[in-house]
């Protein structure tokens, strides 16, 4: 490894994931492209944002980071080394390196179990640590995310959702991971306390050097905690760049409306209302050409035709690395659409 | 006189109140906007408008009264006439609120025909008409449908038709884009406004999404624990806040805070059952609390146009009041 990547925690290259589904007896089976390609490079310390409506592939993306699911195609390196060609057992060492934080804390924390079980859990089956240093284990980790030494033998339920959440941050924790991946980690919570969760979470990235990958369809919680930002529809990639690349010079038509469709606050934030017609279509049986044509209303021939490829937006210098795929962009047919211009 | 007034409404289970003593009313073709965290309120006071409080839960009111008539006072059966036609519900989860077991149509046809009634055809054209209104492509062939083969969105729009069958003069929206898509959102929002204005009917939309109801509400309700802590026209309360909540809620949205700076928390969260404060509900987690906010809760200032529940409500430079 040389000098330059040495920061680069989590490459992922051309990632994949199909899934086979049964049509009947005679017929082939269908498949699914859950996932369909994507490439991006996480660096420590910094966020990564996927950004989509429910269906995109984002929780699957998640999974696959974390190997719950084996991805069907591409690479995926944790400091470089491929996490997909080594034995179980490196598998399995490397895993603990990137761990996972899901939606629900009501349905992540096992209500059988004290916080000080679950916590410990990770420690007893990945590492030799004897039952004392696993309890002081925990109970750091629990003073770090904000929670008091006498939670260590309360159940779940006792707990409110935010606390909860901070719990399920904690476990996540346990095992030193340098890899995050947050899967809409404050969906279910209420503003005041979801407020309270991101402070954390930026906190402990501060303090661990955690990298995060975090998903969400919450363009504003995304704008506030993101460096990086892919935006994705029908398992592919439409338009992935920083986070003022793409909150203050969007491209993508999707990207558009999203941004549009988003309530604003305060009236001078409010943009023109973009309106989709229809809902995303079926994975199943995904449109020809661009998955989006049949809900933009750039589209042309080409488009239903087409599939258009992700591709460097080459016209400025703090454009560098805002990738879009969209023939209207490349052909120049969108005019870029300005925040306030409502 | 006011489509729909209500005055001191409470909703009691056993000792504890769910909604306490909360005054508001509602104007024809108005869009009134009450958000709040989860458990201060906002879904039992609609449930009270509507009737569907059950044993062991207890709504008393000094007033409550739909376009002149006592709710309380008449008898059950005129009561159920008015819900369903005159008042109508959307709730949060359309996915739940279609029974599984009967056609979408069927379920529309049987909100019409229990409160206009007609024959099979009439209804029949009659909720085409209405799967139209609300924006479902080839309406003919959905009516069939059962809820399983509808969208999350679809089922949504079945919900808004079948709410509007009876042509409400008021209708209660219970987090009506909460379990949906933001593009699938704006979709849904957009169509209740454009019903609301061109039905002129009362709309009131309860959710807990600031922006959402900036954008669209006339006027504003913030609760907190079942209180009523602030009320005005929607622009000034979000402009200008006087209840440290709503500045606390406003000041947490992410959008508020900008660049990588830390947000704004309010610590704690909402007192449940068993942990009320004495005095001003808020005063644990107020940062302006003084022993006095600890003591004595504190009375309702202004009128209903704009009502500020605290003892110092804070100036237009966001600080309280000597």
């Amino acid at each position: 490894m040389n000098q330059s990547d040495s920061q680069l925690i989590l490459k992922a290259e051309n990632l994949k994931q199909h899934y086979h589904v049964k049509q009947g007896l005679f017929k082939p089976d269908a498949v699914v492209k859950a996932v369909d390609g994507i490439s991006f490079n996480l660096e420590k310390g910094k966020t990564l944002a996927v950004v989509g409506e429910s269906g995109c592939g984002k929780s699957t993306l998640g999974r696959m980071l974390t190997m719950i699911e084996t991805p069907t195609g591409g690479s995926l390196a944790h400091l470089g080394e491929d996490l997909l060609t080594l034995s179980a057992d490196a598998q399995a060492k490397l895993r603990q390196k990137i761990q996972i934080i899901f939606q629900n804390p009501y349905g992540s924390l096992n209500p059988r179990k004290k916080i000080g079980a679950i916590l410990e859990e990770p420690l007893v089956i990945n590492t030799k640590l004897s039952k004392e240093e696993r309890k002081e284990k925990a109970l750091s980790i629990m003073a770090k995310v904000g929670l008091k030494t006498e939670h260590y033998d309360r159940y779940p339920h006792m707990f409110s959702g935010g606390q909860r959440q901070r719990i399920a941050i904690a476990r996540g924790l346990m095992l030193d991971p340098n890899v995050i991946v947050a899967d809409e980690p404050v969906s279910a919570l209420d503003v005041s306390v979801q407020a309270q969760v991101l402070n954390l979470m930026m906190d402990l990235q501060e303090e661990f050097g955690l990298s995060y990958v975090f998903i969400s369809h919450d363009l504003s919680v995304v704008e506030h905690i993101a460096d990086d930002v892919m935006v994705m529809y029908l398992g592919k990639v439409v338009e992935q760049g920083t986070r003022e690349q793409l909150f203050e010079n969007p491209k993508h038509p999707y990207t558009l409306a999203l941004l549009s469709s988003t309530p604003q606050l305060s009236p001078d934030k409010r943009r023109v209302r973009i309106k989709l017609q229809g809902e995303l279509p079926s994975p199943l049986n995904p449109p020809s050409g661009c998955a989006f044509h049949g809900r933009c209303s750039y589209a042309n021939d080409r488009c239903k035709s087409e599939t258009p490829l992700l591709r460097l937006d080459d016209q400025a210098e703090q454009e560098q690395g805002h990738m879009i795929a969209c023939h209207a962009v490349e052909e120049k047919r969108i005019e870029a659409i300005k925040v306030g211009a409502a | 006189m006011s489509l729909l007034q209500l005055e001191n409404l409470s909703v009691t289970f056993g000792n504890f109140r769910a909604v306490d003593n909360i005054s508001y009313k509602v104007e024809e073709g108005e869009v009134l906007g009450i958000v709040g965290e989860s458990g201060s309120g906002k879904s039992v006071s609609s449930l009270s408008i509507m009737g569907l409080i059950d044993f062991p839960g207890k709504v008393s009111a000094d007033q409550l009264t739909f376009d002149g008539q006592d709710l309380q006072a008449m008898p059950e059966k005129q009561r159920r006439k008015l819900t369903g036609s005159d008042i109508a519900m959307i709730f949060q989860d359309p996915m739940t609120s279609l029974n599984p077991c009967f056609t979408v149509g069927y379920q529309i046809m049987e909100a019409l025909k229990t409160h206009q009634g007609g024959s099979k055809k009439e209804l029949r054209t009659r909720a085409i008409e209405l799967l139209t209104q609300v924006g479902i492509p080839a309406p003919e062939s959905r009516l069939d449908n059962y809820p399983h083969q509808l969208s999350g969105g679809m089922s949504q729009r079945v919900m808004i038709a079948m709410s509007i069958a009876c042509d409400p003069r008021l209708l209660i929206a219970d987090e009506p884009t909460t379990a949906l898509d933001v593009t699938i959102q704006a979709q849904i929002i957009d169509l209740l406004i454009e019903l609301q204005r061109k039905k002129q009917m009362g709309l009131v939309l309860i959710t807990h999404d600031l922006a959402l109801v900036a954008e669209v509400a006339h006027r504003v309700i913030v609760m907190y624990a079942g209180q009523i802590v602030e009320s005005g026209p929607a622009s000034e309360v979000f402009s200008t806040p006087r209840h440290p909540y709503t500045q606390a809620l406003l000041a947490s949205l992410p959008e508020s805070a900008s660049g990588k700076a830390r947000l704004e928390a309010l610590p704690g969260v909402v007192p449940g059952q068993y942990d009320r404060p004495l005095g001003c509900l808020l005063s644990p987690r107020c940062p302006y609390a003084t022993d006095h906010c600890r003591q004595v809760e504190p009375a309702n200032q202004g009128d209903l146009d704009r009502q500020v529940k605290c003892h110092t409500p804070l100036d237009r430079e966001g600080r309280p009041a000597a």
